[in-house]
């Protein structure tokens, strides 16, 4: 089957007084593996529940394949959706669940066997069809969700986290398992997670929202490389962010904060009226109290506060002013940790600052 | 969980005791006569012999066959109601909840009567259409009497578990099937109701059971052919040796335990482990202007059906002459005055007898379950294994079982036979009301939580100040709608009822309705005491509702369950 497209346009959506989705436009492209990324609340399900049509929109339109699928009925849709809990029947094998939505399709019964049999082979369970759900365990369960999915040939593939359900180790072998498969089948993927690791991992490209808004679309580096507000920032990555002013002095940019006091930033930018500005914390090079920033640095001196292991390196609490700025340091084996209450100058590099709107 | 005392122990085994003597020993006796060939051997000549009286064969295929279609009627009945109710935007949802109650507070003996003068041969329905058509249904004729009055009596107990087994399923769960394309009837056969199938096998064993075990309404109606009626009969007029009665009460007995154990097995051996109330319910589907048409004259035609008995026992009671006409024509408030003139006793009898039983109950009801739940007691859970007996014991069973165990056993102090006394009636509603008392009084302590007990202990409470002073106060609520439900319960039971009374002075009112209702001339009077009845049943079953809801938020507070 030839990958299609979901385009969706101007699409609103409110449950009673609450605007749950606002003025939605986004398109997917033909066999794209595609993330919507938020908080919860943020109406990514809803989202994608609506491409499903179990929600309808009250304004705009989707479109499936060129298809307009504006009221048409969720049996109809032929739109393959795995559900977080994976809704696996208990009153039916495994394979009967396979073989559901081939059966409502009244095909021969000759081909439904084909067609579950090769489906419960590409999750590797072909062992597993005479059990019951409630025998398998989460991992296969959720195996198995995929499988009745893929059985029918769906035009588009919906996934509502999918990985929430499994432990942490599980989570990372399966992430790995689903991207193998899309893109072997190179099915129109449509992903929803709360996880930025899951969806920076696994997707080509991601939609980031918030309060039923599409703050941005991107690859995972676009978004984490220039982010396009302050809840982007936020929400992929961590971030140092603080709100000022900039001005010029002498030919010289300075920046003002109430958190930072007034700093001078290093030649060359030109940031946008009404932003703020950003760094990330492995952006920040730490040395000793006292030492000047490299030539083209953003300098800062600071103190230690407090600092928290994390294996590969240590993320550092710093003092600064007002504000406290984190700083991610490599791990080095045998080299101890600075103490709280060490005075410290920090230094980021002016590719690494960023203006980010609010 | 604390360590089981001498006392408690003591209580337990009172308890035992008295199940044992109350509940074992009587049911024992029945089966054993029911097998023995009377020099203490044992014999299945009784049966044969039962085999071989064809009006017996003729009884037992009728009771099968009465039972087996008011499950099918009540099924019919119940499923579009319980689908509308949980699934469906719906503005009707109020009604049906009503329509799940009212048929409750009409016992079904009482309402018989008044469903022959509707429907019946001259029945106001009949009269219509022989007016008007020229043709009459035979609605009310023998089993078909039966069945009607049954099934719209005992619909309910279907519509409420397959509504709460609905709305436990995970919307994920059709949505998921809707997903791969299926709908409409398709998605409701395949999906809905095979996961709702164990609420709804409960209720339809339960509507089985109790139409099986059912005595008051076929002998209302007149109808005799029928297992317990034939228990009865042959117990009261052959005697109380003639061993066939009991040949009967162990085919009843037999017909009750497989009900339940089958609804239990079944459930049980379904793995719905994985129906997890993870997502939200399923969220209400609108309906189409033709579907809310159906829906509401579904309603409509049930809600009409289930009122029936309720307002012809009314204008019956209420009616100076009511026969061979479409409604009474003259009205009168005589009935009312007989009854409070010849019936104060037996209304007297009712509150007297049912309250002591409903006191017994809780107080049993409330020591059991914290002997259960809150102790190591070995062989505690004995004790509840007994009780759930006693919910499959049918009335006629433990009525005979009781007529011959006490049989010649003397009260001491000079109180008289035990089987001509008042209090034969208080064991026998107490024993068999008792499941209800301790469902309520378990499902109350549940809701305690230990470390409640576990900190009055910690300031220097005794086992025995804890309980006092802080479990049954939280357990109140649960403990009085326990006693609300034995109260009402044991106010309309029948079967024992009639068994059990030997003379008309120690009557109580369910008794009373049914020997009025054997007269044309009485039925006025009778209707009235029916009536009198079912305002007693509706206000306790609403008091039960308020006592029950008054304690569910309080405990909410109290912490998860242990």
């Amino acid at each position: 089957m030839t990958p299609v497209g979901v385009d969706i346009r101007n699409v609103a959506l409110s449950f009673g007084a609450t605007q749950v989705l606002k003025d939605i436009t986004v398109s997917i492209e033909p066999g794209e593996f595609f993330a919507l990324l938020g908080p919860s609340g943020s109406g990514k399900s809803t989202l994608l529940r609506l491409i499903a049509g179990f929600n309808q929109h009250s304004h705009g339109s989707v479109t499936i394949g060129g298809r307009d699928v504006t009221g048409t009925p969720p049996w109809k849709r032929n739109v393959g959706m795995v559900f977080q809990n994976y809704a696996l029947w208990p009153h039916m094998t495994v394979e009967k669940n396979v073989a559901f939505g081939l059966e409502e399709r009244k095909l021969p019964r000759d081909e439904i066997r084909r067609k579950v049999a090769a489906a419960l082979e590409l999750v590797g369970l072909s062992e597993y069809g005479k059990r019951r759900p409630g025998q398998l365990s989460g991992g296969q369960q959720q195996r198995v969700a995929i499988a009745r999915t893929l059985a029918i040939e769906p035009q588009v593939l919906l996934l509502d986290e999918p990985l929430s359900n499994l432990d942490a180790k599980l989570r990372v072998q399966t992430r790995q398992e689903l991207v193998k498969l899309q893109r072997r089948l190179g099915i129109t993927t449509i992903f929803v997670t709360h996880d930025q690791e899951e969806a920076l991992t696994t997707c080509h490209r991601i939609a980031v929202m918030d309060q039923g808004i599409i703050q941005q679309v991107g690859s995972p580096m676009d978004l984490f490389d220039h982010p396009a507000n302050r809840f982007v920032a936020q929400f992929v990555g961590s971030v140092n962010l603080f709100a000022g002013a900039f001005r010029r002095e002498g030919g010289r940019l300075r920046f003002a904060s109430d958190a930072l006091g007034e700093v001078a930033l290093p030649e060359g930018l030109e940031p946008p009226a009404g932003v703020d500005l950003a760094f990330r914390p492995h952006a920040v090079r730490l040395s000793g109290a006292g030492s000047q920033a490299p030539e083209g640095s953003l300098g800062l001196q600071g103190t230690v506060e407090g600092a928290e292991f994390l294996g590969e390196f240590l993320r550092y609490e710093i003092r600064v002013g007002r504000a406290v700025v984190t700083a991610d340091v490599m791990h080095e084996r045998g080299r101890a940790p600075l103490a709280a209450g060490e005075n410290v100058a920090l230094a980021v590099p002016a590719a690494e600052l960023r203006f980010v709107s609010a | 969980m604390t360590r089981a005392s001498p006392a408690l122990a003591a209580v337990a085994l009172a308890i035992g005791l008295l199940l044992v003597v109350f509940l074992v020993v009587p049911v024992t006796a029945v089966v054993y006569t029911a097998f023995a060939d009377g020099q203490g051997g044992f014999t299945l000549a009784h049966f044969a012999a039962f085999a071989e009286i064809s009006l017996m064969r003729e009884s037992f295929a009728n009771s099968l066959y009465v039972a087996g279609f008011t499950v099918v009627f009540a099924t019919i009945v119940a499923v579009p109601l319980a689908y509308l109710t949980v699934r469906f935007q719906f503005r009707g949802a109020v009604l049906i909840q009503t329509l799940g109650v009212l048929p409750l507070v009409m016992p079904a003996f009482v309402g018989a009567s008044a469903m022959q003068l509707l429907f019946g041969r001259s029945g106001s329905l009949n009269l219509i259409l022989k007016d008007a058509f020229g043709f009459t249904l035979p609605l009310m004729e023998g089993l078909n009497g039966v069945i009607f009055v049954e099934t719209l009596h005992y619909f309910p107990f279907i519509l409420l578990n397959l509504s709460a087994a609905l709305a436990n399923i995970d919307s994920s769960m059709e949505e998921s099937a809707q997903n791969l394309g299926s709908s409409g009837w398709r998605l409701f056969s395949r999906i809905v109701f095979p996961l709702a199938l164990p609420g709804y096998v409960a209720g339809a064993s339960l509507v089985f059971i109790k139409v099986f075990d059912d005595l008051g309404t076929p002998l209302v109606l007149n109808v005799t052919n029928m297992l317990a009626p034939q228990a009865y009969l042959r117990v009261t007029s052959i005697g109380i040796e003639d061993p066939v009665g009991y040949v009967i009460c162990v085919i009843l007995v037999l017909f009750s335990i497989a009900a339940m154990a089958g609804s239990w097995w079944f459930v049980k051996r379904r793995d719905y482990a994985v129906v997890s109330r993870g997502g939200a319910m399923a969220p209400r589907r609108k309906l189409t202007a033709w579907q809310t048409f159906l829906a509401y004259g579904w309603i409509g035609a049930v809600l009409l059906l289930v009122l029936s008995p309720h307002l012809g026992i009314l204008l019956l009671s209420f009616s100076k002459v009511w026969s061979f006409t479409v409604f009474p024509e003259q009205f009168t408030t005589a009935h009312y005055a007989t009854v409070f003139e010849d019936s104060t006793r037996m209304i007297w009898n009712t509150f007297l007898y049912c309250g002591l039983a409903a006191f017994v109950d809780v107080i049993i009801g409330t020591a059991i379950a914290y002997i259960v739940l809150r102790t190591t007691l070995p062989g505690r859970q004995i004790l509840d294994h007994l009780v759930t007996v006693a919910l499959a014991m049918p009335g006629v069973v433990l009525g005979i079982g009781y007529l011959r165990t006490f049989k010649g056993i003397e009260i001491p102090f000079g109180g008289g036979a035990l089987t001509a006394s008042w209090l034969i009636f208080v064991i026998a509603y107490a024993v068999r009301r008792l499941p209800y008392a301790l469902r309520s009084c378990v499902a109350a302590l549940q809701q305690v939580h230990p470390s409640l007990e576990e900190a009055a202990e910690n300031l220097g409470a005794s086992r025995w100040r804890v309980i006092r002073r802080v479990v049954v106060p939280l357990m109140a609520g649960g403990i009085l709608a326990g006693f609300v439900t034995s109260f009402i319960t044991a106010a309309v039971e029948i079967s024992e009822t009639i068994l059990l009374t030997s003379r008309e002075s120690l009557a109580p009112m369910s008794y009373g309705i049914y020997l009025y209702m054997q007269s044309i001339a009485g039925r006025g009077p009778g209707a009235a005491l029916g009536v009198i009845a079912v305002v007693l049943v509706a206000v306790g079953t609403y008091l039960s509702h308020r006592f029950v809801a008054a304690n569910a938020p309080q405990n909410q507070s109290t912490g998860a369950k242990p």
